[in-house]
């Protein structure tokens, strides 16, 4: 079968890929793109590991087809913070130890940056519900939490 | 001997100096390597639960345009040598080798039956479909119980229960049996006023780690092979590989990823093994990826369990005696952790009068693995429910009732040794003054207490600690880091050599860098790698005391060392480790220190939780409201990643109890085989949870370090079975605590 | 693995073309949080999607004095942010921002959750006591189908091949009416439905129902539409008698079955829970309006 070629934009840069109509966009970043940030925990949307924002909105990238990134504007972990200086939350998840194996830091960054920009003032709740599909094994999320309200602080103008 | 000090460095929670690649996504894990002219590999695994393998034939498979190999358990009998069969360990070397191909039989649903490696990931899962295997199908055993009743089917013609003085006549399902004992048991309950006896059930679980397994291998024209793998362990990959294949150690280089969680479920092998054959077959790099389904049907889990456990105690409260009897799932092959749980269950108490019996019992499930002080939570679920219980019937306060038997120094356990100094007082303290225990229940809600204890062991490290010219530093080290610990090693050695921990910078090296290294678990890595890093530090502020006495022309003896700074007692130089380390190249060479130790000491860690839950009467459905968990780090280096680990497993704990399980259909088939419907804690499930950290130092550790990594997902199975039970007024036994289960308990009394 | 061919047609026309002339297996494809995962199994076959987030109108709603027109596809975090929507449709919003995680909600669409027509669908009994109305294209025109009787079976609703559904509309509500949907999950979030109950109520100035409609999920092959809850309800203060009668008359309508998410004498108990339950939410809302 014949690949499709996709032009799409990835964290603010034209770029371009030949992938099956099948292949879901987190093959095609990971194995395509080599941009393997984005990991794979599930396969299935139910650990959220492989988030992306996709046209802004926040999304499993292993429940997108790669197909249908054409023309959309794709944004994943490698386009948050930059060389000389890492994004709050990056910061804030250093902090708060809110990371031991570090699988699912990628994927939370990408959401937590997602639900800040949607609601800059979250309640501890509404931060617990919304981030309730990043599943992580290793914390137990308290910390997770806490740097994400730090975060939230901090992007608010506060502290 | 270590003591009360302070210390410049440790304490502190510094940023991990893996952070920066793991917040940015640049982390290499176990799938993220690609090697040029690499291929994929896949796993076709049984459909069935137990079944005699009458032939496989790939034919078909192997004349697929895209696929370059396929592997059979034939392709490891051609590579196991002699010498390996006749070897002492040699039956479980075939039981790995069994379990990463099926020999002749498939032992459980996902049981690996042959292997494809392919031009494409797609083209690999494709061509599976082309490999036809004939089996002839076996009446499935899914429980204990079943396993152990006579007529059982039975899994292995050639199982014959060790551990009793004959051996039986007659192949079973019951690999082991084992009874430890001490005092007079029938004495014990003779003297007790009031005795509780229960039975319980806890269910099939898995560590749950978020990344599968995977490696990249290549085996090369020569021989010689690399595997980059998530492990917790690669000394032990290169180990049982190299066994399973008739390998020479020094002909396999295994590098260890990044890992994204292991638990314990990552110290074994299944893909790499299948993986070099393919790729010595094809003569190309394999790249194999779990997916997340195979996680769940072919890799750990923990042992399902029926448990007994029976303590008898006097109206003030002594404990007279201790029984306990436990039958463990061990999956499709021997080596379930019923040995440390007989050996746990009731450690945390001062009994002269213990017995305990445990039973090793293979059923058609996948083959059990480590799981966090394997075995103990389990065993120390039972014993502590029933602590509670004869509490209430003493009418004491669950944590008078623990601090009245509570293990100290000297105390006699069941398996040999006397305790040492161990802080399961100190922290019993802690939670009844906590501020989780002072306050009130609310109305409603239901309160758990339960206690817990896991050995935690040493064992061999190496590590050399390089010195550059400028005076920064590598520590080369060789256990994977699954939680933070290079931010330890790097403050452990900062505090040797009195510079700041960011002039240093940990490494973990692969097998051929450094001599081995036990795997990371056992909560060993603080404590034995630590020390490792510790002794290696010394040795280099050893050998810069050398150089400056040669410098200054005196002797070592007469050179101080402190913050960083050499002094000569004996006049007024002094010389920074920069400049020492800069004039090495004249003073004799670059200055490295190294340790290959095997770690003696290890200190126990004893942890007390508390959990208030609260219960939809009309769902069953449980609320966790609030949790604290409490537990003895001896010294925490890091509190932040102590803090962590006490709270990570909580949380796993919590799961085990409120809603994990394995659902088998009535073939044996597992039916929740993904996040969906094997349900781990989310964000939303949780509160805060509440730490602290008892710090009773452990004399054998040069800065009083204990393990903290697994004690801490022992005590949540009976606090918040406890816990639930009080919130409904019923008897809690069989866990987890789901809806349905709650619901029939509320309903039925 | 599933062999995929992708079309992403502009029209409506286009769609039904490709949909009704398809010789391989078609799908249409919304939010693929249910489809995409359907293409990892080992099956070795080809299958058609045809996108349809591009057609104009498949991706928005409108809403006014009449009702709402809802396109299908929209997803639903862009369908729960619409606080005109919710206002009116407080169970139906609520409804759909239950489906899964705030990651599926940036796919999944109310159109796509009706048109996978599972058993434990969680927009579909709020849709059901709404009253919506299935506007269905294909190659012999449109038509329209009363939601409840849009769902046929476990997995399979009434349409035929080369149609799609185009539109959802729903009545506005008569005055003093509201709605409710709630479910039963394990864990607080993520799990498929164990059981789910949609109410929707008319109070008249005493707080007398006047009107009611009860639709349960996850307790048979198909959603169901209860009229004898309804019946329970209608006339009543909704006091705990008629409201134990509504949940008794759910329960009695069920046929669940035991599965790996519940048993079924526990669905049949917590489907009558959640109607109280969510009755008691409709009425506290229809009072307020």
């Amino acid at each position: 079968m014949a690949k499709t070629h996709v032009s799409t934009s990835i964290n603010g840069e034209a770029t371009e890929f030949l992938c099956e109509p099948g292949d879901t966009l987190l093959d095609v970043l990971r194995n395509d793109l080599q941009m393997t940030g984005t990991k794979e925990g599930c396969g299935s949307g139910d650990c959220g590991a492989c988030s992306v924002t996709f046209n802004g909105a926040l999304v499993c990238s292993c429940l997108v087809l790669g197909v249908e990134a054409q023309g959309a504007e794709i944004g994943t972990i490698e386009g948050i913070g930059d060389n000389d200086k890492l994004h709050v939350i990056q910061e804030k998840f250093l902090e708060h130890a809110a990371l031991q194996c570090g699988i699912c830091t990628p994927g939370l960054i990408v959401s937590t940056k997602a639900l800040l920009e949607k609601n800059p003032d979250p309640t501890e709740t509404e931060a617990r519900y919304y981030l309730a599909g990043n599943l992580c094994r290793c914390t137990g999320y308290d910390k997770i939490i806490r740097a994400v309200m730090d975060s939230a602080e901090v992007m608010r103008g506060g502290a | 001997m270590s003591e009360a000090r302070e210390f410049k460095y440790i304490g502190q929670s510094t940023i991990r100096p893996d952070g920066y690649d793991k917040v940015t996504g640049r982390a290499a894990y176990g799938a993220d390597l690609t090697l040029p002219g690499m291929i994929w590999g896949r796993i076709l695994r049984s459909p069935h639960a137990h079944a005699n393998i009458l032939s496989i034939d790939t034919t078909k498979a192997e004349a697929h345009p895209d696929v370059l190999a396929v592997a059979t358990y034939a392709d490891f009998v051609e590579l196991q040598s002699k010498s390996v069969a006749a070897s002492e360990g040699a039956a479980d070397v075939l039981d790995l080798a069994r379990n990463c191909l099926a020999d002749d039989k498939a032992l459980y649903h996902g049981h690996a039956i042959a292997a494809i490696a392919a031009r494409t990931e797609r083209a690999a899962k494709d061509a599976l479909s082309l490999i036809e295997v004939k089996y002839e199908l076996l009446p499935p055993v899914m429980d204990v119980e079943d396993a152990m009743k006579d007529d059982a089917p039975v899994l292995h013609a050639d199982m014959f229960t060790a551990g009793y003085e004959e051996r039986p006549s007659k192949a079973s399902n019951i690999a082991v049996r084992t009874e430890m004992k001490m005092g007079d048991i029938d004495a014990g309950f003779a003297e007790a006023d009031v005795i509780i006896e229960r039975e319980f059930r806890t269910p099939t679980a898995h560590q749950g780690y978020i990344e599968p397994h995977a490696c990249t291998v290549r085996y090369d024209e020569d021989g010689q092979s690399m595997i980059w793998c998530s492990t917790q362990g690669h000394f032990d990959v290169r180990t049982s590989t190299a066994k399973v294949l008739g390998m020479d150690l020094g002909k396999l280089k295994v590098i260890a990823s990044e890992i994204g969680g292991g638990f314990g479920g990552k110290t074994v092998v299944y893909l790499e093994p299948v993986a070099l054959v393919l790729s010595k077959k094809s003569g190309r790099p394999v790249k194999m990826v779990m997916e997340r389904d195979e996680v769940f049907i072919a890799t750990g889990p923990t042992s399902a369990a029926k448990l007994r456990a029976k303590i008898g105690a006097k109206k003030d409260g002594t404990i007279t005696a201790c029984q306990g009897w436990m039958a463990y799932e061990a999956g499709a092959f021997k080596g379930s952790p019923m040995m440390p749980g007989v050996m746990t269950m009731f450690t945390p108490y001062e009994c002269a009068n213990v017995t305990v019996e445990g039973f090793d019992v293979v059923v058609n499930k996948s083959k059990s693995a480590a799981y966090r002080a394997p075995g103990a939570p389990q065993a120390e679920y039972a014993a502590e429910m029933v602590v509670n219980e004869l509490a209430e019937a003493l009418g004491m306060d669950p944590i008078d009732l623990r601090l009245k038997n509570a293990a100290k120094a000297g105390t006699q356990t069941i398996y040999g040794p006397k305790l040492k100094t161990v802080g399961l007082v100190e922290c019993l303290e802690a939670a009844k003054n906590s501020p989780h225990y002072q306050s009130a229940i609310a109305e409603g809600n239901g309160r758990g207490i339960a206690a817990g204890f896991w050995f935690n062991i040493g064992g061999q490290s190496s590590v050399t600690v390089n010195m550059n010219p400028d005076g920064t530093g590598t520590i080369v080290e060789g256990s994977p880091d699954i939680g933070g610990s290079r931010a330890s090693m790097q403050m452990m050695a900062a505090e040797v050599l009195g510079i700041a921990p960011s002039n240093l910078n940990p490494i973990i090296a692969d097998t051929e860098t450094l001599p081995y290294s036990a795997s990371t678990g056992g909560s060993r890595t603080t404590f034995a790698t630590g020390m490792a890093v510790i002794e290696a530090s010394e040795s280099v502020v050893a050998q810069v005391k050398q150089r400056a006495a040669a410098v200054w022309n005196v002797t070592a003896e007469q050179v101080d060392y402190a913050d960083g700074v050499a002094s000569n007692t004996a006049g007024d130089d002094k010389l920074t480790l920069a400049e020492v380390c800069k004039s090495a190249e004249q003073t004799g060479g670059q200055i490295s220190g190294m340790a290959n130790i095997n770690a003696r000491g290890a200190g126990p860690s004893f942890a007390v939780h508390i959990c208030d839950v609260f219960v939809d009467q009309d769902t069953g459905k449980v609320d966790v409201i609030r949790y604290t968990a409490i537990q003895d780090a001896g010294k925490a280096i890091h509190p932040a990643y102590v803090e962590g680990q006490l709270q990570g497993g909580a949380v796993q704990g919590i799961g085990w109890a409120l809603n994990e399980e394995y659902i088998f259909d009535e073939n044996g088939v597992m039916e929740n085989q993904g996040f969906l419907d094997y349900r781990i804690p989310l964000a939303s499930d949780l509160p805060m949870i509440e730490t602290i950290v008892v710090e009773v130092p452990n004399a054998f550790h040069p800065y009083g370090v204990r393990g903290v990594g697994e004690t801490g997902i022992i005590p949540p199975l009976a606090t918040v079975g406890w816990a639930v039970g009080k919130a409904i007024d019923r008897k809690v036994e069989e866990l987890p605590c789901s809806p349905p289960r709650v619901l029939a308990l509320i309903q039925n009394g | 693995m599933v062999s995929v061919v992708y079309e992403a047609p502009d029209s409506i026309e286009g769609a039904i073309n490709l949909l009704a002339n398809a010789e391989i297996p078609a799908n249409v494809l919304a939010g693929g949080t249910d489809l995409i995962i359907q293409t990892n199994g080992s099956s070795n076959e080809s299958r058609l999607f045809v996108d349809v987030k591009k057609i104009a109108g498949m991706t928005d709603a409108t809403i006014d004095s009449e009702g709402l027109e809802l396109g299908p596809s929209m997803s639903c975090s862009e369908f729960t942010a619409r606080e005109d929507i919710s206002r009116v449709f407080p169970g139906l919003v609520e409804s759909a921002y239950l489906i899964g995680s705030t990651q599926v909600q940036g796919r999944a669409s109310v159109g796509g959750n009706l048109c996978n027509s599972s058993p434990a669908a969680d927009t579909i009994p709020a849709l059901i006591v709404n009253g919506a109305q299935c506007i269905i294209a294909g190659p012999g025109g449109e038509r329209s189908v009363a939601v409840e009787d849009f769902v046929t079976g476990v997995g399979s609703n009434c349409m035929e091949k080369g149609e799609l559904l185009k539109q959802i509309k729903v009545p506005a509500p008569a005055p003093n009416t509201s709605d409710a949907y709630l479910r039963f999950i394990p864990r607080s979030e993520m799990d498929i439905a164990v059981a789910g109950a949609g109410v929707s109520v008319t109070l008249d100035g005493t707080g007398t129902c006047v009107a009611a409609r009860v639709s349960i999920c996850a307790v048979a092959p198909t959603p169901l539409l209860v009229a004898d809850a309804a019946a329970a309800l209608v006339g009543s203060t909704l006091d705990d008698a008629s409201l134990q009668a509504a949940a008794d008359a759910a329960s009695a309508a069920s046929s669940p079955i035991t599965d790996r998410r519940g048993t079924a004498e526990y669905r049949r108990h917590v489907v009558g829970v959640l109607v109280k339950r969510a009755a008691k939410i409709a009425a506290e809302r229809a009072k307020g309006n």
